[in-house]
């Protein structure tokens, strides 16, 4: 009796040991930005119900998470939210790994304030320096007598990243709370009424009790919103959430992939509140053979 | 007699000696294991602080040691250039750690003389063990609870427009603490002699002038022994900070700033950060001065420890 006991566990921890071999071929991990995790991970659960048998796991951390997971081989796709670092870059190359971008939707990136706060329109220029710390007071830009409170993110963050090279072009204000997510900045924003915090515009779509605020590029406007805006490019503080994979994608991967850029994927973009790639987006991917 | 018994008394002690000398083996290798046992704990300790110091000294050939100690702000990711001033993170450490010492000593102490002089032995015995359940919850999860709960009632309470600042930390923090106060006192004020106590009555003190002018003081090398251990965990809490003190790299000028924590800052930057760059021997820096904090809190309670056993003894 006991023989066949023992025969029997050994046969189920082979059988459990070989399917975990095989369970590992057909596994994808996705890694990396938080402003993305929600519309990949959306994405992956609709194609593990189109296409029984495959694995997709997804998980946050940040863009820089992502990127050095793809560079250290423990994740096949990285989220990223902004574009690969030289610093990245270089250890790429230093690995001999070529890493490949892949553009799946583009996000406007929402400026969100406490719904009791009069402000309705800010310009790039006063954003910029809302958070570098040179407008301090809201009654500076026509808001009430109260000094302004910033909420934004850590600095593992792409968000973080794209605002100051390409808004702010300058430091933060260290007064800046660094927040852990976009889900703590709306919490943030929601209970402080002189706060101020950036979050991706799916975000600030599902969130309640925030307000967001008109964004234009100069003075006199036009001051647009990202929640209603028709087409991305025209709002000025809009970037491309791409992936990023070790070489030209192949098998499971670029099978994800082609999913996320088919017609359907690309519904699930918008119904997640980002907007679909554009023309010249897509002659991107066409490089990285999508 | 004692002809007939003599060689019978030979073999008998022939056979303890040749038992002595199993058992000595016997305990000699026990006594080997437990050395290495020990020594693997020392090594491992001085392992970290080598690794710590191998890594941190890189990290001075580029940042000179007077700006790291001596100017306010880290930003190793500067749009115009590098900063690495660790002032306002150990600021913001000392800052949130006292003001977690400052609620949860007088609470601990408080509970602990509650639990050894008022409290029944039925009280006690529910009371103790759901205290020390109290150090068993994830800091996560008390984080959580600082955002969630604490953070909403610091802005009604005091008026302020964001409830995430080092008061919310310094509070939560308090509230980890505790428990090894109230363990660690309330074993000191129980070890006290109870004729100490007998002595106090028979001379007219009523329970709390015993309480307070003999067994506390008596006590008062533990408790303040459980205060430094209960700090040392304050200062090395991560998450909790983390989540609830708001995160900011400012120098803190009030309770109701947010704070960023050196604990925090490592937390947050050592995910990202470019292996062998300048930044990530920084990082360590911080750690090494982190370490160094702990290990002179740990010391100090050590110290006051043994000197307690030492009256004990007396």
């Amino acid at each position: 009796m006991k023989m066949v006991r023992s025969i029997l566990i050994g046969l189920v921890m082979l059988g459990l040991i070989s399917n975990v071999g095989y369970a590992r071929q057909k596994y994808v991990q996705v890694k990396g930005s938080d402003t993305l995790i929600n519309l990949v991970q959306r994405l992956s659960e609709v194609y593990m119900e189109t296409h029984p048998g495959k694995a997709i796991s997804v998980t946050g951390g940040g863009s820089g998470t992502g990127i050095a997971a793809i560079i250290n081989d423990t994740a096949d796709i990285a989220n990223a939210s902004r574009l690969m670092k030289d610093k990245e870059i270089k250890k790429c190359v230093k690995k001999g790994i070529n890493p490949m971008r892949i553009v799946i939707a583009i996000d406007a990136l929402s400026i969100v304030i406490n719904p009791d706060n009069p402000i309705t329109d800010l310009t790039v220029d006063q954003i910029a320096k809302i958070y570098k710390g040179e407008i301090t007071n809201w009654s500076e830009i026509g808001g009430n007598d109260e000094t302004i409170n910033l909420y934004g993110r850590q600095p593992n963050s792409g968000t973080y990243d794209f605002m100051k090279k390409h808004i702010l072009k300058g430091d933060y204000s260290p007064k800046m709370r660094q927040m852990n997510g976009n889900a703590q900045i709306v919490m943030g924003v929601e209970s402080d009424i002189s706060g101020i915090g950036y979050v991706g515009v799916g975000y600030a779509r599902s969130a309640s009790g925030i307000k967001v605020v008109k964004i234009g590029k100069k003075e006199d406007g036009p001051f647009i919103d990202p929640l209603t805006v028709s087409d991305a490019s025209t709002y000025p503080i809009s970037r491309s959430l791409q992936q990023y994979v070790s070489g030209e994608p192949k098998g499971n991967v670029k099978e994800f992939i082609a999913f996320e850029l088919s017609p359907k994927g690309q519904e699930i973009v918008e119904e997640e509140g980002f907007f679909p790639v554009s023309k010249a987006y897509k002659e991107v991917n066409r490089k990285a053979g999508l | 007699m004692s002809i007939g018994t003599f060689p019978v008394d030979i073999i008998k002690s022939r056979m303890v000696v040749h038992c002595m000398k199993a058992y000595k083996i016997k305990e000699e290798a026990i006594k080997l294991f437990l050395l290495i046992c020990s020594i693997t704990v020392v090594m491992l300790l001085f392992g970290i602080f080598l690794l710590l110091l191998l890594k941190t000294i890189p990290a001075f050939k580029e940042i000179s040691i007077k700006e790291f100690f001596t100017t306010p702000l880290w930003n190793p990711a500067g749009y115009y250039k590098e900063q690495y001033g660790i002032l306002a993170m150990v600021v913001s450490t000392l800052m949130v750690t006292a003001g977690a010492m400052i609620i949860a000593v007088p609470l601990g102490i408080g509970t602990a003389a509650y639990l050894n002089e008022i409290a029944n032995h039925k009280v006690r015995e529910i009371l103790k063990p759901i205290i020390e359940i109290l150090a068993g919850i994830p800091s996560v999860v008390i984080g959580f609870l600082g955002i969630v709960l604490l953070g909403p009632i610091i802005t009604k309470v005091f008026g302020v427009k964001s409830g995430l600042n080092a008061l919310n930390g310094s509070i939560l923090l308090a509230v980890m603490a505790l428990p090894t106060i109230i363990s660690i006192s309330e074993d000191a004020l129980n070890s006290v002699p109870k004729s100490f106590g007998e002595a106090s009555y028979a001379l007219g003190a009523n329970r709390w002038q015993t309480l307070v002018r003999i067994k506390i003081p008596a006590a008062l090398s533990g408790i303040i022994a459980s205060c430094m251990l209960g700090m040392g965990r304050a200062i090395g809490e991560t998450m909790t900070v983390l989540m609830a003190t708001g995160c900011a790299t400012a120098m803190p000028h009030s309770f109701f700033d947010p704070v960023r924590t050196m604990t925090s800052a490592i937390a947050i930057e050592l995910g990202e950060v470019a292996f062998d760059s300048t930044h990530y021997y920084a990082l360590f820096a911080v750690g090494l001065v982190l370490f160094l904090m702990t290990f002179a809190v740990n010391m100090a309670s050590d110290v006051i420890l043994n000197k307690y056993q030492l009256m004990e003894r007396k």
